[in-house]
């Protein structure tokens, strides 16, 4: 076999063991992506209540509380940037960090100190090698979040916002997740969950529908106290979980187009192949008859 | 006589739905019991367990972390973030 062809074969195969690690990649992303989806629908229903929970508290007290009262002049802003621990997602994580500098330069401009918040191992790589700092990282979790985790960072968040300005508090946070739209479209999104405006999700009471008087224990001010953390918490697992089934998707988008590559490699390198056996037939030929002539000849 | 509506909801999931006579949880001022016909209240339950007695006459046990209770016309909705639920 000649030296050419030779090359072409190798490449064949090694886009052919590499195309099947990707479609394995494709249908493991596919079949979880189906169940960060389940994921997600099923925490519709904690959210509901909460939020439900809140509004009630909202029209039946004039509680104030910190982290529903807006900073007049705010100057420090802690954003939460949510990207993929790993890669071989597309366009994914970069999406979401691009979004992420965008809000990062818009706040600027505002005149605020951003202060970032990492989670997942693609975003704290990419501020590394820019040798940024950011105030707090997680990662291991983002294609699965527990509640835990989101508990964990927004419990963090909270305790940063409360802090004094002076001793590097916040004034609002901002969340860059990606928003899960349907398996075609993951599209970057940016939401402030605090200071919190408990709108999201709630449908204007009806007229017939005049909310009764409510009793509080221990009291107003108690039962909001231990009842917007939680909200704040649902806020941010219902982020992860949307980032969570936006990755796998775009995982599977990503994995399938290198499978249909590969194939189309594989067919370009089979041609190639072929021609360069047919070269070699060609070239013995004339070879051979060449030969015979110059043999007759001599005679 | 009218019943409630019960809805129990962890984190992660719905964990039950349905009519009941009565549910008794423990709040951080003690235990509470709710039937039907209960004044609006929205009070924050301690860890522990709260019970359902369901429509049919079946009691349903489930321990739950910290959470909240709401009461609004006779709709009762239990929210914590891990509930464990014992008997079926």
């Amino acid at each position: 076999m000649g030296a050419q062809q030779r090359v072409y074969r190798q490449r064949i195969r090694s886009v052919q063991a590499t195309k099947k690690i990707t479609r394995a990649m494709e249908l493991i992303a596919a079949s979880r992506v189906v169940k960060a989806r389940q994921r997600v629908e099923e925490a519709r229903p904690y959210a509901q209540a909460l939020t439900k929970s809140l509004s009630a508290l909202a029209t039946h007290s004039n509680t104030e509380h910190p982290l529903t009262t807006e900073v007049e002049n705010p100057k420090r802003a802690g954003m939460l940037v949510i990207a993929s621990d790993r890669g071989l997602a597309g366009a994914y994580s970069s999406a979401a960090l691009k979004e992420s500098e965008r809000l990062a330069e818009h706040l600027r401009a505002d005149g605020k100190e951003v202060i970032p918040y990492l989670v997942g191992r693609k975003a704290i790589a990419f501020y590394k090698f820019r040798r940024r700092t950011s105030a707090a990282e997680w990662a291991g979790f983002t294609d699965q979040p527990t509640i835990e985790a989101a508990r964990e960072i927004s419990d963090r968040l909270i305790e940063d916002y409360l802090k004094d300005p002076a001793e590097g508090g916040l004034d609002e946070v901002h969340v860059v997740y990606t928003r899960f739209k349907n398996m075609v479209t993951q599209e970057p999104w940016v939401i402030r969950i605090v200071p919190l405006e408990v709108v999201e999700g709630t449908e204007p009471p009806q007229p017939s529908d005049v909310a009764p008087l409510y009793r509080f224990e221990p009291s107003a001010e108690e039962v909001l106290d231990a009842m917007l953390p939680r909200y704040v918490t649902a806020r941010v697992w219902s982020c992860l979980l949307s980032a969570a089934a936006s990755e796998l998707a775009a995982r599977q988008r990503a994995m399938k187009s290198a499978t249909d590559n590969a194939d189309k490699l594989v067919k370009t390198y089979t041609r190639l192949a072929n021609q360069a056996r047919q070269a070699e037939i060609t070239q013995e030929i004339s070879e051979i008859v060449g030969g015979a002539s110059a043999l007759a000849d001599a005679k | 006589m009218s019943s409630l509506k019960v809805e129990l909801v962890a984190a992660d999931r719905l964990v039950w739905e349905g009519e009941a006579r009565q549910v008794n949880a423990r709040s951080v001022d003690g235990e509470l019991g709710v039937l039907p016909g209960h004044e609006p209240i929205l009070t924050i339950l301690a860890a522990g367990d709260v019970s359902i007695k369901a429509e049919d006459g079946s009691t349903r046990t489930a321990t739950i972390d910290a959470g909240f209770l709401s009461v609004d016309r006779n709709t009762v909705t239990i929210v914590a973030e891990h509930v464990s639920v014992q008997s079926a």
